[in-house]
């Protein structure tokens, strides 16, 4: 049952720029209940960058507080600062997920040990300082490391969401295939499998038609195994085919209204 | 080395359904695990398990199964005290009379019969129509609002006549049974119908259309495994209780029809047998009520579930 994580509160926004600048809480509210109804099962929150980074602790913190004030949901806490993460993982209620730790030891030394502390969900990106990897043997390389150091700080191995980093279809297409070959064999990696995630959205930046290749690329990660995506979950047709690739795949038993029960679940 | 108890997390349960008043009253359901799997999660509520009482004497009975009943088959009061006595924890009275190719009884007559008898016994009544989809729609709601306040479990409602027969247990306080044909994407369908009229889903109980041990009970028994693993993976619309209405399967198969023969021995005994297997495996594979029309099917339906319910020991 792929899990959707909704990707519209982020300061990269205009609304909750200005949101954060004049702190009002309206903006956020209103995406946090919008992406609740529309069929999210986790809301990222992420500063943006142009809040400075001795600020995005606290805006962090806020961010988080007041989405939870508007929707039940846990958040995908998004930050590059781990004190901004750290600050919004203290204020959370209920288990929220980490977003994200590279392969590199120095970060995998800070953000795995924060997961455990607060029994938080982790995502490790496929790549280190060195870059995103060209082809699928290097980013599952990388996975293998992710998985190695995430069970040797305890966490469950399906609490390990591998992001095998979505390249623009217009600049990088040759890695759409390998993208697709990772989430297939990450499955092999352990049992329990390490769970995936995609940045959904990054496959259509700066392409025309962008909610086609989203929902397209969508039905074609569920179909290698996706388990959750960063996505548009106000895009309601999306959500649509997030749902329709759930029934076809068997994950959720079929009725009728399967548009419907796919938000509700 | 050491032995590691393989245990499933489950992300859900099975909802709890709540039926009858006072201190008799049944609760269904609940369930965290698979049937009778204690060391994985937990079983708040045995199976239970219901005898039937019909409204007319009953044509074509084994002597051996109207014999149990002697001196009440024309009295559904005194019969349905007879079902408490032997130890039933549900009464389900059968409204046969209402059958339109039949008596064709009027709503408010089956009302009257239903009011009796829930004022005669403790035990929660489950109170089942003829059959026939455009009477039951009739009769049910009289029958619902006769009983009102009583928490009864009325059906079978189908995808056919729901409303009318859920708007009567939303007003006077009944649950219902959601009636599909061994169909789960129609079980779960009809699920969603009813409670998008505002009944709440622990109102429901899930009737699959079981078949009788062999003519289909496989069919019935993968379709109650499906909707309790869809139960405890999170699937709101499948998390109901189940009922198996074994008796009116079983009673009309051969094996419980055919006297003693050399080659299928005691009629008694198998009849009998025919009944216990059918609800123990669908006890095994899910279900919560079940429905039977002997009492030493019952007692033996019950010794099972009691030793079931014993914990495992790890």
């Amino acid at each position: 049952m792929v899990i959707l994580i909704g990707e519209r509160i982020n300061g990269m926004f205009k609304d909750i720029r200005e949101a954060i600048i004049n702190r009002d809480p309206e903006p956020v509210k209103k995406h946090a209940i919008l992406q609740t109804q529309n069929g999210a099962r986790y809301l990222d929150i992420n500063t943006g960058p142009t809040v400075a980074a001795e600020d995005q602790p606290a805006v962090m913190e806020w961010l988080v507080k007041v989405a939870q004030e508007a929707s039940p949901l846990p958040c995908c806490i998004d930050s590059t600062n781990p004190d901004a993460i750290e600050a919004g993982l203290r204020v959370h209620r209920g288990k929220a997920m980490i977003n994200s730790t590279t392969a590199d030891q120095w970060k995998m030394d800070i953000y795995f040990p924060m997961a455990a502390k607060y029994g938080a969900a982790i995502i490790g990106l496929a790549m280190n300082e060195k870059g995103v990897p060209k082809d699928a043997h290097d980013r599952l390389a990388l996975a293998m490391e992710l998985v190695a150091n995430a069970d040797a700080h305890g966490i469950p191995l399906d609490e390990l969401y591998i992001d095998p980093l979505v390249l623009p279809v217009n600049v990088g297409q040759d890695h759409g295939p390998e993208v697709l070959e990772v989430i297939r064999q990450v499955k092999l990696l352990a049992t329990p499998a390490p769970r995936t995630v995609v940045g959904l959205s990054n496959i259509s930046q700066r392409c025309p038609n962008r909610p086609l290749i989203n929902r397209t690329f969508l039905a074609m990660a569920m179909a290698c195994g996706l388990d959750a995506a960063i996505a548009d979950v106000e895009d309601s047709e999306l959500v649509d085919v997030a749902a329709t690739a759930n029934i076809i795949l068997n994950k959720e038993i079929y009725c009728d209204s399967y548009l419907k029960t796919f938000r509700q679940r | 080395m050491t032995v590691a108890i393989a245990k499933e997390r489950w992300a859900s349960r099975c909802l709890e359904t709540v039926l009858g008043t006072g201190p008799r009253q049944v609760k269904v359901g609940g369930d965290a695990t698979l049937p009778f799997l204690h060391f994985e999660g937990e079983i708040p509520n045995p199976p239970v398990v219901a005898l039937e009482v019909f409204d007319a004497p009953p044509q074509e009975w084994p002597e051996f199964l109207t014999g149990a009943y002697e001196g009440v088959l024309s009295d559904p009061v005194a019969w349905a005290k007879r079902c408490q006595d032997y130890g039933a924890d549900l009464v389900a009275l059968r409204l046969t009379r209402t059958h339109p190719d039949g008596e064709n009884a009027s709503p408010e007559e089956a009302a009257r019969v239903a009011a009796a008898v829930a004022e005669a016994v403790e035990v929660p009544l489950i109170v089942l129509g003829c059959g026939v989809e455009e009477k039951d729609a009739a009769v049910l709601p009289e029958v619902a609002s006769a009983l009102s306040g009583r928490n009864c479990l009325l059906g079978c409602a189908t995808q056919e006549n729901y409303k009318s027969i859920v708007a009567g247990c939303i007003a006077n306080g009944h649950a219902v049974i959601a009636s599909s044909p061994l169909d789960i994407n129609l079980a779960k369908q009809l699920n969603i119908l009813i409670t998008e009229m505002n009944l709440e889903p622990n109102r429901i109980v899930i009737d699959p259309s079981i078949g009788a041990l062999g003519y289909g009970i496989e069919y019935a028994y993968s379709i109650i495994e499906r909707v309790r693993t869809g139960a405890l993976m999170g699937d709101k619309m499948l998390s109901m209780p189940v009922i198996l209405l074994v008796g009116q399967e079983v009673w009309k198969t051969k094996e419980a029809k055919t006297p003693d023969t050399a080659e299928w021995g005691e009629h008694k005994k198998r009849a009998i047998l025919w009944e216990v297997t059918t609800a123990v495996s669908l006890i095994h594979a899910g279900g919560h009520i079940a429905v039977v029309r002997h009492p030493e099917s019952l007692q033996y339906i019950k010794e099972h579930i009691a030793k079931m319910m014993q914990p495992q020991k790890y």
